[in-house]
């Protein structure tokens, strides 16, 4: 009998590590990614004739009578039934997060049994051009929040002439409600290897970074380990996958800094200088790390490569809405019962998203708003959740998708303290190098004070700042800051106004009971 | 505390580290990680070193030491103990959490207790925002942290140093 506990940081946090130990006495344990059900974690999952059968959320106290029932075959009170047939799992279209959860992540048989380097073979076999025509045809953005056309971005790299090209993998996930990637890397982290792989073949690059967040030592870890297992199995070296090509890469660790995040500043860290932000043009496809063409790619772009190379960029392109084609690993996070990483073609209302697949609030309270892609993402009024999740459609409400990962509050919130805490993050985390973002965010939280001390007369200031940062900012984040912020401020003025002594927190839910 | 300039060995595990790195592009960050990881900090003396080593000003080294939220010039606690503080965390609580925590400890943010043992930092985002509020020290994460948890952690790692 196979037993699998994952060695997702979520479920460590939740204790998977303790329940995986307890379990070991009895049972030879497989360690696996989350199946992204966080509120069942940890997850135990047990093979029985080819079908997982899951039982959570497990406590080491629990592992006793579950060895127990294991054993003779009983009922247990924890036994969900098998875990594929969980309502959950059946409503996702699992692409990119397909072994997720499913497979030993450091095991390149099993990786490949489920899939696994099929797109990086048949990259080999059309060659660059073909495999640049494919990613475009997909109609994949980029799925760190900018949305631009992974294909054309690719394209202009493969027509730069350098001695030295670059995949740079944007794994800097600093946004609150968001840990799609932190999951990739460490449930599945030879996707990801695949994935820059191919990119390397495209545009002729033959070496690879992943900057990592140091917040994510699991997932530095897994990558790590990860990295050293492709490279025994020829994926990455002097000829991937036998067929000539060179390609390496390696793990870089942040320091902390969410600007990072951020392309420029990202490759300026990346090499040993100030996370600043540079000025474009030029584009780093042409002028990138170390000043040479350069791919920077979000982690899930890079990961939805082997499936679109493995399907054909044209059945991609059949799933989604308008331009935005393809799946999209939503992470519903925040005040909110059921929360975790569910993949599903663009075009779900935020509503059904919140309120059907995450069954609304951890608290029981009516559900306010949403913060939707960050801490420079708008929050999203109860109201207006019958959007649908897409680039367009979201940035028509005055939103962005950012990272796909949606915070849920209810209707305790205060919308004036969120919206300072915008302003304030965004002070702390500028880099400084332009005035809108490192000083305009200062005024902001000012401002709000001042709003908050009863001044009415600081909320066309603090919205003629917000313009002035939205227009005048050198990259997102003091451009983005002002969402959250005039989001806050429109949507929810009584939050803002008749502030002459700071409110007892629990004012909304007096006005509710 | 005496700085670790001052012990014999110090310029040769410095040009250890720095050796270490040779030859990859960018080296900077990694030094600096492996500099923090041997002393708990990067002593300034360190910084003239490593600008020799890599043909940088002492000024350049400095402002990218400094930029960092990671890199610290002093060193922190035995134990740092992380309180998420993002917005996914703040809606289940994280603001009354961190209240309560620096309460029972008797520290504020950035501070440590009187006997060296610990140190509380603000941190945004671990990746843990379905199971807030949440909170790291060490290799320990703590998912849907209490200010009871967060103690039992405290109190697990103070026995673990032999504190």
């Amino acid at each position: 009998m196979r037993i699998w506990v994952p060695l997702d940081a979520a479920a460590k946090a939740l204790g998977a590590d303790e329940v995986a130990a307890a379990l070991a006495a009895d049972f030879t344990v497989t360690r696996n990614g989350t199946r992204g059900m966080i509120w069942l974690e940890p997850l135990v999952e047990v093979e029985r004739d080819g079908v997982r059968y899951g039982y959570g959320p497990v406590e080491a106290g629990d592992v006793p009578g579950l060895v127990e029932a294991l054993r003779s075959g009983a009922a247990h009170p924890l036994a969900l039934g098998p875990v594929e047939e969980l309502p959950w799992m059946k409503a996702q279209q699992r692409l990119v997060f397909a072994r997720v959860g499913v497979i030993d992540p450091f095991s390149v048989e099993e990786y490949q049994a489920h899939g696994g380097l099929e797109g990086l073979r048949r990259a080999v076999e059309i060659g660059p051009e073909a495999i640049v025509a494919d990613v475009t045809e997909s109609g994949l953005r980029g799925r760190g929040g900018a949305g631009f056309p992974t294909g054309i971005k690719w394209k202009t790299v493969a027509g730069a002439q350098a001695p030295r090209k670059y995949i740079v993998c944007n794994a800097d996930e600093g946004d609150s409600g968001s840990f799609a990637d932190r999951m990739l890397m460490e449930g599945d982290p030879l996707v990801l290897i695949e994935g820059m792989a191919i990119a390397g073949i495209a545009v002729g690059a033959v070496q690879g970074y992943v900057y990592i967040r140091s917040e994510y030592p699991d997932a530095i870890r897994n990558m790590e380990a990860a990295i050293g297992k492709a490279r025994q199995a020829g994926i990455l070296g002097q000829s991937v996958l036998g067929s000539g090509h060179v390609y390496d890469m390696e793990v870089r660790t942040g320091a902390g800094a969410y600007v990072c995040g951020e392309e420029t500043s990202l490759l300026n860290s990346l090499e040993g200088k100030r996370g600043v932000v540079r000025a474009k043009p030029p584009i780093p496809a042409l002028e990138g790390f170390l000043g040479r063409p350069t791919v920077v790619n979000n982690v899930i772009s890079l990961a939805s490569v082997p499936w679109i190379l493995a399907h054909g960029g044209a059945e991609y392109a059949k799933l989604g809405i308008g331009r935005s084609k393809g799946t999209i690993p939503i992470q519903i996070a925040g005040n909110v019962k059921y929360g975790g990483l569910f993949e599903a073609a663009f075009g779900m209302t935020l509503g059904h998203i919140i309120n059907e697949i995450g069954g609304g609030t951890a608290s029981g309270r009516p559900v306010k708003a949403a913060q939707v892609g960050g801490p420079l993402g708008a929050y999203v009024p109860h109201w207006n959740f019958d959007v649908p999740f897409g680039y367009e459609e979201l940035g028509a409400k005055d939103a962005l998708l950012g990272h796909a990962g949606i915070s849920v509050f209810d209707d305790t919130a205060d919308m004036l303290k969120l919206a300072r805490f915008a302003m304030e993050f965004c002070a702390v985390e500028s880099c400084g190098k332009c005035t809108p973002c490192r000083i305009g965010s200062i005024r902001g939280v000012e401002t709000i004070d001042r709003i908050a001390q009863g001044d009415q007369d600081g909320i066309p200031i603090l919205k003629d700042l917000c313009n002035t940062m939205k227009w005048g900012s050198l990259c997102a984040l003091g451009g983005f800051a002002p969402f959250p912020v005039m989001s806050a401020l429109t949507h929810f003025p009584d939050d803002f106004s008749g502030r002459g002594a700071p409110r007892p927190a629990n004012t909304y839910r007096e006005a509710a009971e | 505390m005496t700085s670790p300039a001052s012990d014999a060995d110090f310029l040769l595990r410095l040009d250890a580290i720095i050796a270490a790195h040779a030859g990859r592009e960018g080296p900077l960050l990694p030094i600096l990680h492996d500099i923090q990881a041997e002393w708990g900090y990067v002593p300034e003396e360190a910084q003239p070193v490593i600008a020799g080593a890599l043909g940088m000003t002492r000024a350049e080294v400095y402002g990218v030491v400094s930029f960092y939220h990671d890199f610290r010039d002093h060193p922190s606690g035995r134990h740092v103990l992380r309180l998420c503080r993002a917005e996914a965390c703040q809606s289940m609580g994280a603001d009354e959490l961190a209240d309560r925590v620096r309460a029972a400890l008797g520290i504020d943010f950035h501070q440590t207790t009187p006997d060296g043992r610990l140190t509380l930092e603000p941190v945004f985002c671990l990746g843990l925002c379905a199971c807030g509020p949440s909170a790291q020290m060490g290799e320990r994460l703590l998912g849907r942290a209490t200010v009871e948890k967060v103690q039992r952690l405290v109190a697990e790692a103070g026995m673990g140093a032999g504190a």
